[in-house]
């Protein structure tokens, strides 16, 4: 039974007690506790099921290691899974419950998939669910998946809020441990910004919980110092809670900063994601234990011997009343050592290793009348949902029970490996170290920047130094090489000396006992979380995975969300006992950023609810969004499709601003259309470059429809141009292509025509723009006066500058609609005054706002093209019967060399028609019109699509664009379109435009 | 007219760890052409009394300031009503000077983020050092804010001027409130 200890417990608060709840009982726990101390403190070992068997599992490490002890966190809004106990900081009214059982934690049915592991080895679900074919996706997917997962979803939208920080330094730190801090001073000393990260809530790392001196002094008073030295230094930034992520090209690290994840209180954002470019990065990153692999060992009570430790030291907390430490290497003895100090009785010290003489650590147990057995293994451990007991037997032999020794606690401790992930993240390398069995960063292979000098360095343990002596050496030189590799001069100042301890040396052991057989084996776990035992791995190595890559994912070894932090090395070690080959042959799997699980809302930041993405907003969005606007999206913009009025569907709507724009007056936000000016000497060369027609002869205050194509002569734009002064134009582009068409002509203009006099400035914000269209149009103007705005004065495709009813305007006089039209550019902080200005003087001439579904049918009813809907990046004007506004004259435009081969001359060529179904129905958008026979995938042949279809209420019938092969000599003809509705449309190849085709009504 | 209004009618925000207010409408005048360009320095000194700024610097002096945007773009602020006067003038004295000279005055909005904790608001939208150390009055910075273009200067200690096109103005000033929540200060800078 685990309990709290009257002594000890350094990093709590006994005088604050903290209630939590875990699966519905309420439990107690101190200020400081983790939510796994807490837990053990109430008795509460076992923490979940595993995910393949369901077999009872208990807490196992102290820290971001742990694989079972996995939660789900909170309520609704603030629910999450798969959360660690061992990392889970304690708070007030803390709701936890456990995963992946049914229907409980106690009782869980899935627990007889343990009697069938035998039938479900490695690769099992690969080779039972793949035949039949077709039950994959009925049958067996969603009953995998319904079983799958260790934590449920959320349900509810997240109620927090997340944001981004962009940081700079010259030194990031990565890890508060005594290296950290170390390194982070020997740095800072040289004057380099420095950053530190540190994972968990307390600066120190494990040195606090093993003890130690540097310079004479205890390492706590050296924290404390440190710290405080730290944090009076300007150019040191300290940040705990804060996990050093990844590594990334450009010496861009990636920090995840928890800041109310700790506490009951949640003013401000949640996490934060800390964006940091830094010239050096240092990972001291601490290490690892690993645990050894014996029968059993994955019964709740089996623990990590460092976590033991831990618990007592940190927490307070006894794990058990009596323990077995087992282990193969002299650390475990440091365990052992405190749990008898604190009171708690040890069983015995299984020591895998035969020494030869005692070390100190050995000796100091033994003198403290510790019970040490040399050589010796665990055959089994005894015990359900705890353990009861342990069978002794010889490391050296096939498991022959020697004794059965009654204990509820096993510390085990297998060594340890550096934490060399963010060492690898970006390319750093690995070797393997014979002396302590562990990869180890080759520090001749590290990752390198754009300069190809390093940019990462380890540090302390993380780079393999384990004794406090090698550590602080290494770390400090470590700080100081950072700051020099960042440009800046370090002082000879000679380096802290941590203190020595001799230990014996650890002997590698990945299997006990060495000869185990298939029964012990097949229950000696290596990777909790996914439930990979030993045997997996071996018959993994037995049917032909030898790339550990490959291994790893057939058997799942390391794939789970603690990402292998306890089953790699040991992993790999069987895979290659399996494949008879020395470790460092077999490899490692990579290593992939983040460290540990980040939250998704770190990832998004800010960009969520109302700032998730940008929307533009014309100077007369709030007036249509008071004024009964159906929003349409236009790129980033928000424009009206229609003004629905009270009692009114959509389409009543567009059908009345259809009619009202063509009998009365329409008024139309075009606020949106691209603006942009280009000007200098070179000017007119340069547009007819950029324009199939010719630009350069247009004369000052008049307008020129021109089309736009790319390289490939495929229609990227289109838009009205108009010549302001000999020197200077305005195009006018689309909607979506203002920035486009804009970076097109900054493009070519730096790269290719870069000796032409010509700059282009963007000013589609400068200008509200308003179209207004209707026989009543020129009243309107009138009315407001000032201007001569009549047929003479200003002619179709002119334009001029004026007063306006007191406003300074420019007036075009152009028309996408075939009417009477006038689009008037006003400055856009005085686009809503003018706008009610038109609205008050056209409102006895039935004045009324349209939108852009308005403006479609308007166009369509022209035979009017809209780039979007008849072309699609694969259509060349000559497709759209555009050919008029191909220049022949030009030597050369964009596109037109292009417009040369073959393909684009070919008669076959999908070309614009326009279509009527026989009935007067609307075609379906986006419609294929089939063709007599199938081709090679036995789909119907095609001879044409559907570009654009309206109801026309003008002409009371639909109404549609298509592209058809050859379809401008097939006028007349009948093609068939099925549409997805089951039926067939038939529909006669027509003449495109519609309405008006003399163009009567515009030139009025 | 006087009826000119700016993007957000002058909204302002003061609750969280910095104070938020559209500034009101800027005279603002784009200019393109050769920067070291004789004619042109002289040009854009007789209307701003000021030098051409160097390199991602901006020049100001009371109502008056330029911005150095681009090898051979320069933002020039001046008084909202005085834009056609400087328009006019520019494009008299550089008639026979290949440039280009807007009003842009209308097409951005600024707003001013204010308070000890200006800087943290912008680190946390900005992909830019703006360290003390770093990014100091006189430096400007043409950048992003989280999803949009924007740029930015510090006309003085815990005061940023940032500017944005119009059209974002809504976008950006949520932006800035959010990123300015209460409680999300991290006193770094």
């Amino acid at each position: 039974m685990s309990a709290r200890l009257s002594a000890y417990g350094r990093l709590l608060n006994k005088a604050r007690s903290v209630n939590f709840t875990f699966n519905g009982k309420k439990f107690r726990g101190y200020e400081g506790d983790t939510l796994a101390s807490a837990l053990l403190a109430n008795g509460q070992i076992l923490v979940g099921r595993s995910f393949k068997y369901h077999r009872p599992r208990g807490i196992v490490a102290a820290g971001v290691e742990e694989p079972n002890a996995l939660v789900n966190l909170g309520v609704e809004g603030n629910f999450e899974p798969n959360q660690r106990a061992t990392t889970t900081e304690l708070f007030e009214g803390l709701l936890a419950t456990s995963q992946n059982h049914w229907p409980s934690l106690e009782f869980d049915l899935g627990a007889l998939n343990s009697k069938l592991s035998r039938f479900m080895p490695a690769g099992f679900y690969y080779k039972m669910f793949i035949h039949p074919r077709p039950l994959w996706k009925y049958v067996y997917e969603p009953f995998i998946r319904h079983a799958a997962g260790l934590g449920k979803a959320p349900k509810n939208r997240d109620a927090d809020t997340y944001e981004h920080f962009y940081a700079f330094c010259d030194v990031l730190v990565i890890g508060g441990g005594i290296a950290g801090l170390h390194s982070a001073k020997a740095a800072a000393k040289s004057g380099a910004r420095v950053i530190v990260l540190e994972q968990s809530a307390h600066w120190g790392g494990r040195a606090l919980v093993d003890g130690g001196e540097v310079d004479g002094s205890p390492v706590d008073n050296v924290v404390d110092k440190l710290l405080t030295e730290l944090s009076s230094l300007e150019n040191v930034t300290l940040r705990n809670r804060a996990t050093g992520a990844g590594i990334y090209d450009h010496g861009y690290a990636l920090g995840y900063e928890r800041l109310t994840d700790h506490t009951s209180d949640n003013a401000g954002p949640r996490h934060r994601l800390w964006r940091i470019r830094a010239s050096h990065v240092v990972t001291a990153t601490g290490a690892i234990e690993r645990p050894l692999s014996f029968s059993g060992n994955d019964v709740p009570g089996v623990m990590l011997a460092s976590a033991v430790r831990d618990y007592v030291v940190n927490y307070g907390v006894g794990v058990g009343d009596r323990t077995v430490i087992v282990t193969n290497n002299d650390d475990a003895y440091r365990t052992a050592i405190i749990l008898k100090k604190s009171g708690l009785v040890v069983q015995a010290i299984l020591d895998a290793r035969m020494l030869a003489v005692d070390s100190p650590l050995v000796a100091e147990a033994k003198s403290v009348g510790i019970r040490v057995l040399m050589g010796h293994a665990i055959s089994k451990v005894l015990g359900g949902k705890r353990v009861t007991a342990i069978e002794v037997c010889s490391q050296a032999g096939r498991g022959t029970v020697l004794e059965k020794i009654e204990c509820d606690t096993v510390a085990m401790s297998g060594g340890w490996s550096p934490v060399v992930h963010l060492w690898s993240h970006c390319g750093g390398k690995l070797i393997w170290d014979e002396n302590f069995s562990m990869f180890r960063p080759d520090v001749d292979k590290a990752p390198k920047g754009v300069d190809g000098t390093a940019f990462v360095s380890p540090a302390g343990s993380a780079n393999g130094h384990f004794g406090l002596m090698e550590l602080i050496g290494d770390a400090h030189a470590m700080g100081q090489g950072a700051a020099e590799a960042a440009g800046f001069v370090c002082k000879r100042a000679s380096a802290p000396e941590g203190s020595y301890i001799e230990e014996a040396p650890m002997v590698p052991v990945w299997l006990m006992p060495q000869g185990a057989n298939f029964a012990l084996r097949s229950k000696s776990w290596l990777d909790y979380q996914n439930d990979v035992k030993v045997t997996d791995v071996q018959l993994a190595a037995q049917e032909g995975f030898e790339s550990v890559e490959h291994a790893k994912r057939y058997t799942t070894l390391g794939m789970a969300t603690d990402q292998g932090k306890l089953s790699n090395i040991n992993g790999l070690a069987i895979l290659s006992d399996a494949l008879n080959q020395p470790i460092p042959q077999t490899g490692t799997t990579t290593f992939r950023p983040p460290y540990t699980p980040i939250s998704l809302g770190a990832i998004a930041g800010e960009a969520r609810g109302e700032v998730f993405q940008p929307v533009r907003r014309t100077p007369m969005h709030d007036w249509h969004d008071a004024n009964g606007a159906s929003w349409e999206p236009v790129g980033q913009w928000r424009r009206p499709y229609a003004y629905v009025q009270p009692s009114e569907s959509i389409q009543d709507a567009v059908m009345r601003e259809v009619k009202n724009t063509r009998e009365n007056v329409g008024l139309l936000d075009a606020s949106t259309l691209g603006k942009i000016l280009v000007k200098g000497p070179d000017a007119g060369k340069f547009l007819d470059m950029l324009y199939t027609n010719v630009m350069s002869t247009l004369k000052s205050g008049k307008c020129r429809y021109g089309l736009m194509c790319n390289e490939n002569g495929f229609l990227i734009d289109d838009g009205v141009v108009a010549r302001i002064n000999e020197e200077t134009f305005l195009c006018h582009t689309t909607t979506g292509g203002a920035e486009s068409i804009y970076g097109h002509m900054e493009e070519w203009l730096q790269t290719e025509w870069w000796d032409w006099n010509v700059y282009v400035a963007n000013v589609t914000e400068q200008f509200a723009q308003i179209a207004l269209v209707g026989p009543n149009a020129r009243q309107v103007l009138e009315r407001l006066s000032g201007m001569d705005v009549s047929k003479d004065a200003l002619k179709f495709m002119e334009w001029t500058d004026g007063l306006l009813g007191g406003f300074d305007v420019r007036i075009f006089r152009i028309s996408f609609s075939g009417e009477l039209s006038f689009e008037i550019v006003i400055r856009s902080s005085e686009g809503q005054t003018f706008w009610n200005a038109l609205i008050k003087a056209g409102k006895d001439l039935g004045i009324m706002p349209y939108g852009t579904e308005a403006l479609h049918i308007l166009r369509a009813e022209k035979g009017f093209i809209m780039i979007g809907d008849e072309t699609d990046g694969t259509v060349i004007p000559q497709d759209l019967g555009l050919h008029w506004a191909l220049s022949k004259k030009k030597e050369d435009y964009i596109g037109k060399r292009a417009h040369a081969r073959s393909h684009m001359s070919n008669p076959e060529r999908w070309q614009l028609v326009g279509l009527e179904t026989l009935d007067g129905s609307v075609l379906p958008d986006g419609a294929y019109a089939v063709a007599e026979g199938v081709n090679a995938n036995g789909q119907n042949n095609v001879q044409g699509r559907v570009t654009s279809s309206y109801h026309s209420p003008n002409l009371n019938k639909g109404i549609a664009m298509g592209l058809v092969i050859d379809g401008p000599n097939r006028m007349g003809q009948i093609i068939d379109f099925p549409g997805t509705d089951g039926k067939t449309y038939q529909a006669k190849i027509v003449n495109s435009v519609f309405y008006d085709p003399e163009g009567e009504k515009q030139n009025v | 007219m006087s009826d000119e209004v700016s993007a957000l009618g002058g909204v302002t925000r003061s609750e969280g760890i910095a104070k938020v207010t559209e500034m009101p409408l800027q005279g603002m005048v784009t200019v393109r052409g050769d920067l070291s360009d004789k004619v042109l320095k002289k040009a854009i000194l007789a209307v701003t009394k000021l030098e051409v700024p160097v390199l991602a610097e901006i020049n100001q002096v009371g109502e008056y300031a330029l911005c150095w945007m681009s090898p051979d773009e320069l933002l020039l602020f001046c008084p909202y009503a005085s834009v056609e006067i400087i328009l006019a003038k520019l494009n008299k004295s550089l008639l026979k000077t290949h440039s280009l000279v807007a009003d842009i005055s209308d097409a951005r909005t600024i707003f001013c983020v204010s308070g000890s904790m200006a800087r943290d608001v912008i680190a946390k939208l900005a992909p830019v050092d703006i360290s003390p150390k770093a990014f100091q009055n006189g430096m400007f910075r043409r950048s992003r804010l989280a999803q949009v273009s924007a740029a930015f200067w510090m006309p003085a200690d815990e005061v940023v001027h940032v500017i944005c096109f119009r059209s974002h103005a809504q976008y950006v000033f949520t932006l800035l409130k959010v990123a300015a929540q209460k409680g999300s200060g991290l006193n770094v800078f």
